[in-house]
C-alpha cells in the first residue's frame, strides 16, 4: 500500500469513530427533560440548516441559482399537501426546467 | 388497518428510497472525480464503503486533485465528518438501539438518514426511515461510486438531472411538517439565517455544526426559564427580571 492508500484508511476509521461518538453518548444523559428539549429544538434546526445548505451553497459560497425554483416549486407542492414523491420530483423539475430555459444557472 | 405483506412500504419507506435515489446517483460524481484527482478504484471505492459520509469523501478529493498533501485532505474530511457524532446522538435518542445493532447504524448515521428519521413523528416510522434512507444510500452510492469510477466524466454532471433540486425538495419535504406553530417557525428561520452567515467565514460542513451549537444553547436556555415561570410562581419571575 502506498502513503495515499494508508492516509484514507486512516480517514475512513476516523470518520466511523466520529459517527460511534454520538452512540456512546450516556442513555441516562440523553433521556433527561433537558436533553429532549435540546433533541427537539436540534432536529428543526438541523433539517433547516440542511435546507439552506443544499438550496444556497456551492462550497464557501452562497449562490442563487436553479435550486431556489426547486426549493419554491416543493414549498408550493407542500402547500397543496402533495405526497412526499410528488414534492422530490417537482424539485427535479423546476431545476431541469429553469436550467433548460436558461432562466437560472 | 389489516397487517399485509407489504405492511413494510410505509410513507418513511418511500421518504427514505426517495432521498436514497436523488442522493445515491451523485456517487457517479463521487467516482468520477475520485479517479480525475489521481486516486486508484481501489481508493474510490473505499472511500464510499468505509468512510461513507459524501462531504467528507468530496472534501479528502477536493485536497487532493487541488495538489494537497494527504494530511491535509484527511483533516478536512475528519472536520466536515463531526456533524455525524451530533447526528449518532439523535438517533441514539429517538431510536433506542440495541447494543448490537451500534456498530451498521453508526456507519449509515449520515445526514439523509438522520433526516428521514427525524421527520417522522411514529417511533417505528421513525426506524423505517432511518433504515430505508441509510441502507438505501449506502446501496445506491456505492453502485454508483463504482459506475462513475469505471466510466469517469463520460456520465455527466447530475446537477443536470435535477438531482441537486430533488435533494433541496427532500429536505424541505422532511422540515415542512414539523412547521405548525410560531416557535418551531421561527427555530427553522433563525438556523437557515445562521447557517448562511457561517457558510462564507467557515470550512464546508461547519455551518450545520456552528447552527447546532447555536440551537443546543437557545434549547438549555429557554428549557430553564419555562418550568421557573409556571412552577415557582410571579415572585421568582419578578426576581429573575429585577436579575
Amino acid at each position: 500500500m502506498n502513503e495515499l492508500s494508508w492516509w484514507i484508511l486512516g480517514a475512513c476509521l476516523t470518520a466511523y469513530a466520529i459517527k460511534l461518538c454520538g452512540f456512546f453518548v450516556p442513555r441516562r444523559v440523553l433521556d433527561s427533560p433537558a436533553m429532549s428539549h435540546v433533541a427537539a429544538t436540534l432536529t428543526i434546526a438541523l433539517l433547516s440548516s440542511l435546507v439552506t445548505v443544499n438550496a444556497f451553497t456551492s462550497g464557501q459560497e452562497l449562490v442563487i441559482d436553479a435550486r431556489i425554483g426547486a426549493l419554491a416549486a416543493a414549498i408550493i407542492a407542500l402547500v397543496f399537501k402533495a405526497p412526499y414523491l410528488v414534492v422530490v420530483v417537482a424539485g427535479a423539475l423546476a431545476a431541469i426546467l429553469l436550467r433548460a430555459s436558461g432562466l437560472a444557472a | 388497518m389489516p397487517a399485509t405483506s407489504a405492511s413494510w412500504f410505509t410513507p418513511a419507506t418511500k421518504m427514505g428510497l426517495s432521498i436514497a435515489i436523488a442522493t445515491g446517483l451523485y456517487g457517479i460524481s463521487f467516482g468520477a472525480l475520485s479517479i480525475a484527482a489521481g486516486l486508484n478504484l481501489w481508493q474510490t471505492v473505499a472511500l464510499s464503503a468505509l468512510m461513507f459520509t459524501g462531504g467528507s469523501q468530496f472534501a479528502f478529493i477536493g485536497v487532493i486533485s487541488g495538489g494537497g498533501a494527504a494530511s491535509a485532505a484527511f483533516s478536512a474530511a475528519s472536520l466536515l465528518g463531526i456533524r455525524n457524532a451530533v447526528y449518532g446522538m439523535q438517533i441514539k435518542q429517538t431510536l433506542r438501539p440495541l447494543g448490537r445493532q451500534v456498530p451498521w447504524m453508526a456507519q449509515v448515521t449520515i445526514d439523509e438518514s438522520t433526516a428521514v428519521s427525524l421527520g417522522q413523528s411514529d417511533p417505528a416510522e421513525k426506524r423505517r426511515g432511518f433504515i430505508a434512507a441509510g441502507a438505501g444510500v449506502y446501496v445506491l452510492w456505492n453502485l454508483f461510486t463504482l459506475v462513475g469510477a469505471l466510466l469517469g466524466e463520460r456520465m455527466g454532471d447530475p446537477a443536470a438531472w435535477g438531482l441537486d433540486g430533488a435533494a433541496v425538495a427532500a429536505f424541505i419535504g422532511l422540515l415542512w411538517p414539523r412547521l405548525k406553530s410560531v416557535e418551531p417557525i421561527m427555530i427553522a428561520i433563525a438556523a437557515a439565517i445562521l447557517t448562511a452567515l457561517a457558510v462564507p467565514v467557515t470550512a464546508p460542513g461547519l455551518p450545520i455544526l456552528v447552527t447546532a451549537a447555536c440551537a443546543a444553547i437557545y434549547a438549555v436556555a429557554t428549557g430553564r426559564r419555562a418550568p421557573a415561570a409556571t412552577e415557582h410562581g410571579e415572585l421568582e419571575s419578578i426576581e429573575e427580571e429585577k436579575a
